[in-house]
């Protein structure tokens, strides 16, 4: 379980982090997304304790960070799997937290396989590690403690597909034994397939919380036809919201319209047959919808203005 | 020490990837399990763990091994080009005591500044989130290394004069009493503290070494050229001088208000400086 209340962290004038509220319950996976430089880095060290907070607080498991009596036994944190000394071999990392910790010398060997470092791997010095390999020690060194929450920024960065297969498969056994699991990431797909709620934060703020179903729920139906007209007008009929994005070129070289329509599939179906409209195309605006959220709620904090939020699907279009 | 896990399955054991975690019964609350709260953590077990640190890597284990090499070095130089006079245990001790002034104080600034430089505090400041803490552990483990370094100091220094007095077929002269031994100690530590202090101070490896360098040997010749020539810094030089006083203690040459100088001083260069660079680090953002 872990709280953040109204946490607010000014430098100079600069707000890095405005007024930010969530929770993140056990059991289940928190995904923390927002584009670079949002605060969400920010947000997980005054979780932590390594940066002091200039109002609000922030507690794990019922208690401040720093009232943790042995913090590693139970919060496992990864902040930066570059942020260790150059100098020494991943298993000295490891060996340093497990005597800090006061654990069993064999646990390092364990966390080692969890995370798939082989003890060749595992003697090399950091500074000959790939980035994937950081990450993979990152982890172990969270894990070591066995706790009951993970804390983990950017887990994903610099790992393979097969890697971050193998993490989110980790992550999802965690949570699914109770476990509190909160990541960050500014990369919206890697996010949406692993979490069970959603923290997005643009410019320092919360701009939606929710389960990711529910975030999901709100993003409609996608459709293509090549009938726009008479579609939308048994749309607009019936009182559903909908909009046209661009037409495209289906695989035969003939134009089909998208359009986004706020309701569940099963009745954008019944009125498109009611209609007499045959359809090309018929789903959950699911990835796409949260895309658009994504890209719509963090528009204007975006260092690279998008163009219109609602016309972009390029996924949809061209299925 | 002592270990205090709870009694739980340990994650996985397989070695392929992808790995899964064995699911474990949830209850109502979705919690693992009932877990009984991890005893803190001693500040005992901290310093074994800072003293570990230490020369965990190739450039701490240099750092380590140089102690005894200079010390080694120093002794042939003495032996190679004996003075004009007759040998004493002192000269070996002393000569040998020069390098290791450097090498302590590197020891103990590194052991600070690289939880900053290399960024490894993220890491030592969440698994331990009360940093008063590991600067205590950091200091006493630091200190510690003064033991095996004023043991190589005199013994590798009684070797030498051994060695020194058969070369030239003479007695050997022992002009070191166990007194001496606490004072060279003292003073050693005393010079380490002062790098441990400047390290929390600027939190920067090389800016920590060269401000170090500047208080160890530039500025004790320009309070020297200063003294020479203005009467008044003479006089005062004792009370304002830290360095001064430490050499003193180093050859065991401090007597009676020597003392009370090398409290004033230590008091004004270390204690204070000290008190700011705890509060600095209390407070500052480790990121």
């Amino acid at each position: 379980m872990i709280s953040v209340d109204h946490v607010t962290k000014t430098y100079g004038t600069f707000t890095a982090v405005d007024d930010v509220t969530f929770t993140a319950r056990p059991g289940r996976i928190t995904g923390f997304l927002g584009p670079n430089g949002a605060g969400k880095s920010t947000t997980l060290r005054v979780l932590v304790g390594l940066t002091p907070p200039d109002h609000g607080a922030a507690h794990v498991l019922g208690r401040r960070f720093r009232d943790l009596p042995n913090p590693g036994m139970e919060v496992g944190v990864l902040l930066d799997a570059s942020a260790q000394h150059a100098g020494r071999t991943g298993r000295e990392v490891l060996t340093i937290a497990q005597r800090t910790m006061g654990l069993r010398s064999d646990r390092v060997h364990e966390v080692l396989d969890v995370v798939g470092l082989s003890e060749a791997e595992a003697g090399r010095r950091l500074r000959d590690y790939s980035l994937g390999m950081r990450q993979r020690l990152g982890l172990a060194h969270a894990l070591l403690g066995d706790p009951e929450v993970l804390i983990l920024d950017e887990p994903a960065n610099g790992l393979d597909p097969a890697g971050i297969r193998w993490m989110r498969d980790l992550l999802r056994g965690y949570a699914d034994r109770g476990s509190t699991v909160l990541l960050s990431s500014h990369l919206l797909h890697e996010i949406e397939v692993v979490a069970d709620d959603l923290v997005v934060i643009g410019q320092g703020r919360v701009v939606a919380a929710d389960t990711k179903a529910d975030l999901l729920a709100g993003a409609g139906t996608h459709v293509a036809t090549r009938h726009p007209a008479a579609l939308a007008a048994a749309l607009t009929s019936a009182g559903v919201t909908h909009h046209s994005t661009n037409p495209s070129v289906n695989g035969r070289g003939l134009a089909v319209t998208v359009l986004r329509v706020e309701a569940d599939s099963e009745t954008v179906g019944q009125l498109a047959s009611t209609a007499g409209v045959a359809l090309t195309e018929l789903r959950a605006a699911d990835g796409a919808g949260l895309e658009e959220m994504f890209l719509a709620l963090t528009a204007d904090t975006q260092r690279d203005r998008q163009p219109a939020a609602h016309n972009t699907s390029p996924q949809g279009a061209l299925a | 020490m002592t270990t205090e896990t709870t009694p739980r399955a340990t994650p996985a054991q397989a070695s392929d990837r992808p790995v899964h975690v064995p699911s474990e019964p949830i209850d109502g609350q979705g919690a693992p399990q009932a877990r009984t709260a991890p005893a803190a953590i001693p500040v005992r077990r901290l310093v074994g763990v800072e003293l570990r640190k230490s020369f965990d890597t190739r450039s701490g284990q240099w750092l380590l091994a140089s102690l005894g090499l200079a010390a080694i070095l120093t002794t042939g130089a003495i032996l190679a080009w004996p003075p004009a006079d007759q040998l004493t245990y002192s000269e070996f001790t002393l000569a040998i005591g020069v390098p290791m002034t450097i090498i302590l104080p590197i020891i103990a600034v590194l052991s600070v500044t690289s939880e900053w430089s290399q960024r490894s505090g993220l890491a030592t400041f969440t698994l331990v989130p009360h940093r008063g803490r590991v600067l205590v552990a950091k200091g006493v483990a630091a200190v510690m290394v003064t033991v095996p370094a004023t043991a190589a100091a005199f013994g590798i220094g009684a070797l030498g004069n051994l060695s020194g007095s058969a070369l030239a077929g003479v007695d050997p002269v022992w002009d070191q009493a166990w007194v001496d031994v606490g004072y060279f100690a003292l003073g050693q530590t005393l010079l380490l503290l002062t790098g441990f202090v400047l390290g929390a101070l600027i939190r920067n490896s090389s800016g920590a070494i060269v401000a170090y360098m500047l208080y160890g040997f530039v500025a004790p010749g320009l309070l020297a050229f200063l003294a020479f020539s203005q009467q008044w810094f003479a006089d005062a030089r004792p009370w304002v001088d830290a360095k001064y006083n430490q050499d003193a203690l180093l050859r065991g040459a401090l007597t009676g208000d020597g003392w009370s100088h090398l409290a004033a001083t230590s008091a004004l260069w270390l204690v204070i400086p000290m008190v700011f660079a705890v509060l600095n680090v209390l407070r500052s953002e480790v990121k």
